[in-house]
């Protein structure tokens, strides 16, 4: 009989050993990062060290870097969840769109409510919008078959242009080139209310919800009837299909449920930081990096958290190092750097070379003695 | 007799593999020699070794007493090395001159000289008594014609050694039969054949000496006819196997599945299952026999749910099934032993205590709360794989890394503790070994003597007539005939395989 607690372990040995790769990655290629700032004249550790004080240097800085990945973490998780189920998601994006626009317009347009209320509705709508958004593609792809990255794109253009055109027709605030501002009662509660240490940053219990969404997703995923056959249509759908699982109505769903999440992600964003939608002139680009999280994370729901935050880290401290005289593009080339390392598996095929070569020797030699 | 072929202590390793370990192979000149082992013994990558697909790691060989490297097929071509793979390369809109001179065309001028290619495929096709015309597409001629098709096609780039991997897996027992004349033909005009295989019988019947290999390691090499099947079965092995399949006079009751008049499309929306009535009664086995691709495959997914029936009906246990999900039709009582273990029966990529869950994940018995109760699900896991000796360190690896038997195992394991009263098993030994398959063979047997009904399709003739106690015949989407197993014989059902009437016995 095996106890509860070497369950436990199991589970966190292979956790440890999801992570342990995408890390390594990660270490190399701020190592490589590094070669190239030093190789453009440039000192790395001076670098590095404007990119970590710039996102982590002090509270309000962290508290903007959370911001930050507070949006990247449903977004990610959004990603990550469609993949499992062999989905690729690109349309994150403009279900983050349509729960932003979904969200302002009940945050503005129901006035009067008590707080605690208004804010979950709020961010319901937010949520509801980005899994009709992308439940529209996954129905499509049930139905009739048409691949969800193309549908997804196309419906990103969609959502931009909708939300444009509500924000300056039915939610348009006069004169203005946005919405109309959510009311007091529909805003998220922020740090900064309660701790000095936060007063410069937006940082808002948002965080938090996300960080709950996460092993919410690790939980649905992971350990019940649904996130087991979710997963089995990932893998392989004919042996689901014989398996008794309803292939179409699982690809509906984990489209839906990966769709909540972008939408909630939308939904935070504007009742926790913006308060209202802009006109967009080009899309967000959260949706996309939720993409690179997810990738980084290898679609794992915790892995994720962490992931988010590192991509967090180098977008808010990116900018730091400007200011150290380092061109800030060199961010850029650190996550294109990761994100190579880490897609191209070269970590783990590195490990696994090496391994089977041992192996090979070691039987050769095994032979020899005979 | 001299040797044509003389392979000296090869030695090649796959990653975690010693494939082939020091082994001497000698062929001698106007011989039929037979690699006799189990799947994944090495056989094939030492042929392949010879044909210049793979540089062995070490070893020599000789060809006709010259040392020789074979860095290529193109080598091996040039020396006289002709193989004949599984699986045909032919390309099936060509006719059958223009696919063997491929690559080697005769030209007059700048254009191809057909007439002289047909001339000199008649040519040999006569020498050699292989009755091929060479004006067919490859399209409309039979599996048995065009593998006879790609023995010419050796023969034609001269090839004075002739390498067939498993040959007979694709013929009907006529076609065997036809195939081991025109081999003795080859022989007696000067050729040498090495023929792989893993049944028995065919090296009984078709060749002068046999080596066998297991793991990768050469175990004998004995004359043919100074051996038994059993001294070959039990060198193959290694430990001493029951060839033949032991069981009672079956206690027939009544029918469990009945098919009425079901009509059936494939997956690229022809008509595969032409109107098909049969019924399997409890405690029987219900053998289906047929070359594959003659509709086998899409009756038994009819029946199980997985693909539609276009009309006709499915009665089980007097109830009707037709067209209910698969779901709906494992829980009223069918379990299913797919064809195709990696792309059905299993996830590859889930541990084996999630595998064995796979179509029971809605049972009540693994819920608790509002998720799956893994600790159950691992115990129920670990019971299965106790109970039917599946080999793996434990439960949570991933089915992947299990080998096929074991794989299959886990597979059978899962569907017969679900209790069905109706078994469907599809090709269940496809690529085990010996022992796998008695292993198989016993559970199936151990069904029918519970009562339960067993519908058994296999391309296997030997396994439908061990196991079957009625024998249907497929040809086209149809049942030829169906037959009482202990009246028949392998060329009765032969000749219904290939579409011909049998007297009728039932």
């Amino acid at each position: 009989m095996e106890s509860r607690m070497d369950e436990i372990k199991s589970t966190l040995r292979n956790t440890i050993k999801e992570i342990l790769y995408p890390l390594t990655a990660i270490i190399v290629s701020f190592i490589v990062g590094g070669i190239l700032v030093y190789a453009f004249g440039n000192n790395p550790f001076a670098a590095y060290k404007a990119l970590f004080l710039g996102a982590l240097g002090d509270l309000n800085k962290l508290g903007e870097t959370l911001v930050t990945t507070t949006t990247l973490i449903l977004t990610g998780l959004s990603v990550a969840f469609a993949y499992r189920c062999g989905l690729f998601n690109i349309g994150a994006e403009g279900q983050y769109i349509m729960g932003s626009v979904a969200a302002v317009w009940v945050g503005w347009a129901f006035q009067g409510l008590p707080s605690i209320l208004h804010v979950t509705i709020t961010l319901l709508a937010g949520a509801l919008a980005g899994g009709i958004w992308a439940g529209i593609v996954g129905w499509l792809k049930a139905k009739v078959g048409s691949h969800e990255v193309i549908n997804s794109i196309m419906m990103n253009y969609i959502a931009m242009n909708l939300s444009n055109y509500l924000i300056m027709t039915a939610l348009n605030e006069p004169g203005k080139a946005f919405s109309y501002e959510v009311a007091p009662t529909a805003k998220l509660w922020r740090f900064a209310e309660s701790f000095e240490q936060f007063k410069y940053s937006r940082l808002h219990i948002g965080i938090i919800i996300a960080i709950i969404i996460a092993f919410i997703a690790y939980y649905l995923l992971n350990k019940t009837i649904t996130g087991y056959e979710i997963r089995a249509v990932g893998f392989n759908p004919s042996a689901s299909e014989y398996g008794g699982i309803n292939v179409k109505r699982n690809i509906v769903l984990a489209m839906v449920i990966s769709g909540l999440f972008s939408g909630l992600a939308g939904g935070i964003q504007t009742a926790g930081v913006q308060y209202r939608v802009n006109n967009l002139f080009g899309l967000t680009g959260y949706g996309f990096d939720g993409i690179s999280v997810a990738l980084v994370a290898n679609n794992n729901p915790i892995g994720v958290l962490l992931s988010a935050f590192l991509f967090g880290v180098l977008q808010k401290g990116g900018p730091m190092m400007q200011i150290e005289g380092i061109p800030k593009e060199v961010v850029g080339i650190i996550q294109g750097i990761i994100l190579l390392f880490v897609a191209s598996n070269f970590v783990r095929i590195t490990v696994q070379r090496y391994k089977e070569n041992k192996e090979i020797k070691s039987y050769m030699k095994k032979e020899e003695v005979k | 007799m001299s040797a044509v072929i003389e392979m000296k202590g090869i030695g090649k390793s796959f990653p975690g593999v010693r494939a082939n370990d020091n082994i001497n192979l000698t062929v001698n000149e106007g011989e039929i020699h037979v690699l006799l082992g189990e799947n994944g013994a090495g056989k094939t990558t030492l042929m392949n070794i010879l044909y210049g697909l793979y540089t062995p790691d070490e070893g020599e060989i000789y060809v006709k007493g010259k040392k020789v490297r074979i860095s290529n097929p193109n080598v091996a071509i040039s020396l006289g090395i002709g193989m004949v793979h599984q699986h045909f390369m032919l390309v099936p809109p060509f006719t059958v001159a223009e696919n063997i001179v491929l690559g080697l065309e005769p030209k007059k001028g700048l254009s191809l000289d057909m007439e002289k290619a047909i001339a000199d495929v008649e040519e040999l096709s006569k020498k050699y008594e292989l009755k091929v015309d060479p004006g067919a597409k490859i399209q409309d001629i039979s599996v048995g014609m065009q593998q006879r098709v790609e023995i010419l096609k050796t023969l034609y780039r001269g090839a004075e050694i002739l390498i067939l991997d498993e040959p007979t897996a694709v013929l009907t027992p006529q076609e065997i039969e036809e195939l081991g004349v025109i081999l003795k033909s080859l022989v007696s005009q000067g050729k040498s054949i090495i023929l792989i295989t893993h049944k028995l019988k065919e090296v009984m019947s078709m060749s002068d000496r046999v080596t066998i290999i297991r793991r990768g390691k050469v175990i004998d090499t004995l004359k043919t006819s100074e051996t038994t099947m059993e001294e070959l079965a039990e060198k193959m092995v290694g430990r001493k196997v029951s060839l033949n399949v032991e069981k009672a006079e079956a206690k027939v009751g009544n029918p469990v599945l009945q098919v009425k008049g079901l009509r059936a499309l494939d997956h690229r929306g022809i008509e595969a299952v032409k109107g098909i009535d049969l019924e399997v009664r409890s405690g029987e086995i219900l053998g289906i026999a047929g070359v594959d691709g003659n509709g086998q495959n899409e009756l038994v997914q009819a029946i199980t749910g997985l693909n539609k029936v276009e009309s006709g009906e499915v009665i089980l246990n007097g109830k009707n099934i037709t067209n209910l999900t698969p779901k709906e039709i494992t829980d009223s009582g069918v379990g299913y032993i797919p064809e195709d273990r990696h792309k059905r029966g299993l996830v590859l990529n889930f541990s084996l205590y999630e595998n064995s869950i796979l179509g029971s994940q809605r049972n009540k018995k693994f819920k608790k709360g509002m998720g799956l109760d893994y600790r159950k699900i691992r115990e129920y896991s670990r019971r299965l794989i106790k109970e039917f000796d599946v080999r793996t360190p434990n439960e949570r690896v991933n089915a992947r890394s299990l080998s096929g038997g074991n794989q299959q195992k886990l597979i059978i394991a899962r569907e017969l503790d679900r209790e069905p009263s109706l078994l469907i098993a599809s090709q269940p030994t496809r690529g085990l070994d010996v022992g796998a398959i008695e292993f198989v063979h016993q559970r199936l047997i151990e069904q029918r003597d519970k009562g339960k009904a067993v519908l058994l399709v296999s391309l296997e003739l030997d396994e439908i007539m061990d196991l079957s106690d009625r024998i249907a015949v497929m040809y086209d989407g149809k049942i030829v005939g169906i037959v009482n197993a202990r009246e028949t014989n392998e060329f009765e059902l032969g000749i219904m395989m290939a579409g011909g009437k049998s007297e009728e016995k039932h």
